[in-house]
């Protein structure tokens, strides 16, 4: 089939896929809109319950500590420090994915291997943050401390914020976690030469599609929690 | 740099078609590829027998929800009755051959469950949509079998946890297929919301994958594999119907995941995102509060409206198909029924509060998703018009599955007529948790779905098997469900009108409603008695696949579309040869020249008009 057969009037016409790609593509962007409602579905509820409450913690006062700074005020100084991670390692990734149209496998492993630290390192950002409100803020699935100052006093506040703090961005660290062992698994297979045998690199391209996904995922996640 | 890569996509689908047929020959010289029973009958990646894996499973599924509503039906036909066949049955959840209270939310719940989740979607759309994609739009198999088989898989899986919340001491859910909490949250409040609804929680995210994986699947295939020359508007009404459930499912179920999510944590780990305030026998679960139950009926119902598309619009395919092809004409307004289901499927996902009118929700905001929901009713109105102007002056052959066909139209007219009164909010806040809602969803979504599926299955049986179904039997088994589903369903809108309640164990409690005892017994004894008649079906199906009269021709109902071209007993690959190119849309019946039927194969003579455009 010679491509003047494939004019923009019948790409749909069968024997071709319309969209100009291949369906692995195509089922991951479906699977990604699907995993949007999922998301979407979970920052809906925090918005109904939080415009429930008559009171919620300032994000500037519960988000405002760093790692071995103490008690030293430093409002969202942290989150701003794992976001940055995250996006990084999305460069990267597109980096990678840039590579794989080149089938450059060199190249590919090169940038893989700054992404999947960036995931890791984001994790570890986040196992850092929820022991901090566990452990120092008392911040649990059901308590939470941050409350209104009443005659000097921090009192109890909404029990929901930890719990959909926690079920969130738990939810959200769940998928990076998934997308660092794909990342690795991806980056086992280039290193085998999978994909040179193969003589595509389109798997880079799906694996970058996904991770890009939880980093736009993680911009929503902050909004949420840390801006409003 | 486009159209090299068009160039690129085009020469992988011809590469992609050479394999397959390279495949072939290495299996006729009988080396390389040996099927074992495994590979072929269990962890199977042809796409025609996981069909047939996920249409046992949805029989077997059948059978035991239909139990359930016989057995719900008796106590509620006979409450001051004793059997002692409920007690062998059921054992302690029938002390004395009365079935407890309890045990009767469960049976109730259980029913619901079953036949939405696991026959109507599972069981209906998982088998049509996996046999009649591929060989309808002219592929080999799916885009990806694998991913196929999986889904399949984790279909058995979430069966093996549902069913086996049977077996657990407290019970399997109890608080209706809706689980609402507080109620499905606390294990104080009803038995069944112990283990029985932490299984039901686990199989529902469970069946979501599934389904997921399914419908990824379904939408890439009809999309990516359609054969040369089968545009969009070339493909039969059964393939539009399959890929607006499968974009529903994956728009909506997920949503579902969300609220299950939530509702594991509330049950398990102490949160309180459902849950405010909860009393429980005069006792405060104060540890719990500051939650909000309606918002869980919010993200159900932004599935559970989508499901019940996904349980009828797949049957609705089925049946334009099967009428079209037993009336001998050409389906009327093809592009109308393809715009009506592309409403329909639009609507679904904006009219999910209608669910929720006396849960307090802003009677302004009521009456959005009452104009809403009325709207729906203009592009059902189109599809009923064109199925019976199809059949109008056409000549029916009047197989079993043309009447199952048929009787589908009758109870989507009956069933959505009642639909316009529980869509306004004034009627509905009257009706609603009566027998009249009962009556309403079980015609127009229940039996009707089940007599797309009956259809479907009458229709494609030698396709699948290569072997007719007995049509005497199949007649009986019309007529017996079909008269049968009428008396059971219409007087319960009169026992709804009347204010008879659902849910309720027993009326006979209840002064007002005694009177209603002697129709509660009719409608009870023609419910078990269509439950057993559906053994006409199941020894039909079972006796047919071994005894059945073989099929000897290709196309034994003179049918147009593609799946008629392969061989009777079609290989994995489906086509032995290259696959058929497309030449004209799937309804050429009864051409003015005098022809009976043209297959969508067949080149257009020179000279002539499409009949569609």
């Amino acid at each position: 089939m010679s491509s003047t057969a494939t004019t923009s009037s019948n790409v749909w016409g069968g024997g071709v896929s319309p969209f100009n790609v291949r369906w692995g593509k195509l089922m991951m962007w479906y699977f990604l809109v699907s995993d949007a409602f999922t998301f979407s579905a979970l920052l809906v509820a925090y918005g109904t319950i939080r415009t429930m409450n008559p009171w919620w913690p300032n994000p500037q006062h519960v988000f405002r500590s760093f790692p071995f700074c103490g008690t030293a005020n430093l409002p969202l100084l942290f989150v701003s420090l794992m976001t940055f991670i995250l996006i990084m390692s999305s460069v990267t990734m597109v980096l990678a994915v840039y590579e794989g149209h080149r089938n450059n496998r060199n190249k590919v492993i090169m940038w893989m291997i700054p992404t999947i630290i960036g995931g890791i390192a984001f994790l570890s950002c986040q196992a850092w943050e929820w022991t901090h409100l566990i452990v120092d803020e008392h911040t649990r699935l059901t308590s939470n401390f941050f409350g209104p100052i009443v005659n000097g006093e921090e009192t109890h506040g909404p029990a929901q914020f930890g719990q959909l703090f926690f079920v969130i961005t738990g939810f959200h660290g769940f998928h990076v976690f998934s997308g660092v062992i794909i990342n690795i698994l991806l980056t086992l297979a280039v290193a085998k030469g999978t994909f040179d045998k193969k003589g595509n690199y389109e798997m880079v391209e799906k694996v970058g599609l996904y991770w890009h996904f939880v980093d736009l995922v993680w911009v929503f996640v902050f909004l949420c929690f840390y801006l409003l | 740099m486009s159209s090299t890569a068009t160039h690129h996509v085009s020469e992988e689908a011809i590469y992609h078609k050479a394999e397959w047929h390279t495949h072939h020959h290495h299996e006729h010289n009988g080396h390389d590829h040996q099927d074992t029973f495994f590979s072929k009958y269990v962890f199977s990646q042809d796409h025609k027998m996981i069909a047939k894996q996920f249409l046992v499973t949805g029989i077997f599924w059948a059978i035991i929800g239909g139990l359930m509503s016989a057995l719900f039906r008796i106590q509620l036909g006979y409450p001051d009755e004793h059997f002692g066949f409920l007690s062998s049955l059921l054992g302690h959840w029938a002390p004395g051959g009365k079935i407890d209270p309890q045990y009767y939310l469960a049976l109730v719940t259980m029913h619901g469950t079953i036949m939405v989740f696991f026959v109507l979607t599972g069981g209906l759309s998982g088998t049509f949509s996996n046999f009649l994609i591929p060989l309808q739009v002219g592929a080999r198999d799916m885009a990806s079998p694998a991913l196929n088989m999986l889904s399949y898989w984790m279909f058995v899986l979430s069966s093996v946890v549902m069913f086996s919340s049977y077996f657990v001491s407290s019970g399997p859910a109890s608080a209706g297929w809706t689980v609402y909490p507080p109620l499905s949250a606390l294990p104080e409040a009803v038995k069944g919301s112990g283990t029985g609804q932490g299984l039901w929680l686990i199989s529902i995210a469970l069946f979501i994958v599934s389904a997921l994986l399914g419908g990824l699947n379904y939408v890439a295939t009809i999309l990516n594999m359609r054969t040369k020359g089968m545009t969009m508007t070339r493909l039969p009404l059964t393939i539009w119907s399959f890929l607006l459930t499968a974009i529903l499912g994956i728009l909506s179920f997920p949503v579902l995941l969300s609220a299950a999510l939530l509702l594991i944590f509330d049950r398990s780990l102490g949160t309180s995102f459902y849950l405010n305030e909860i009393y429980i026998n005069g006792h405060a679960m104060v540890e719990q509060t500051g939650g909000s139950s309606i918002l869980f009926q919010h993200l159900f119902w932004f599935l559970g409206h989508p499901e019940v598309y996904i349980v009828i619009l797949p049957a609705m395919g089925l049946v334009s198909e099967v009428l079209a092809v037993s009336a001998r004409k050409p389906i009327f307004g093809y592009k109308a029924m393809i715009g009506s289901m592309l409403a329909i499927g639009g609507l679904s996902f904006i009219v999910w509060a209608h669910h929720m009118f006396v849960s307090g929700m802003n009677p302004f905001v009521g009456s959005i998703f009452v104009v809403l929901t009325l709207i729906i009713a203009v592009p059902s109105a189109v599809k009923v018009f064109n199925w019976i102007a199809t059949i109008w002056r056409g000549s029916i052959r009047f197989t079993p599955q043309s009447l199952f066909a048929i009787g589908f139209v009758s109870l989507f007219i009956s069933g959505g007529l009642t639909g316009l009164f529980l869509g306004n909010s004034t009627v509905d806040i009257e009706l609603t948790k009566t027998y009249f809602v009962v009556a309403h969803f079980h015609i127009v979504m229940g039996v009707a779905a089940f007599f797309g599926l009956f259809a479907g299955v009458y229709h494609w049986y030698p396709k699948m098997f290569g072997r007719y179904m007995n049509n005497t039997l199949g007649y009986i088994h019309f007529f017996v469900t079909f008269i049968g589903s009428y008396l059971i369903f219409w007087p319960m809108h009169y026992q709804g009108m009347a204010g008879l309640p659902r849910w309720y164990y027993t009326h006979s409690s209840y002064e007002t409603f005694g009177h209603m005892g002697e129709l509660s017994k009719f409608i009870s004894t023609v419910a078990v008695i269509v439950f057993l008649m559906q053994v006409f079906f199941i020894i039909n199906f079972f006796y047919s696949m071994y005894k059945g009269r073989k099929v000897t021709e290709q196309n034994p109902w003179e049918a147009t579309t593609l799946e008629w071209t392969t061989p009777i007993q079609a290989p994995h690959g489906n086509w032995e040869g290259d696959i058929p190119e497309v030449y004209r849309w799937p309804y050429d019946y009864s051409k003015e020249n005098g022809e009976g039927f043209i297959t969508q194969d067949t080149p257009m003579k020179p000279g002539e008009q499409q009949l569609h455009h």
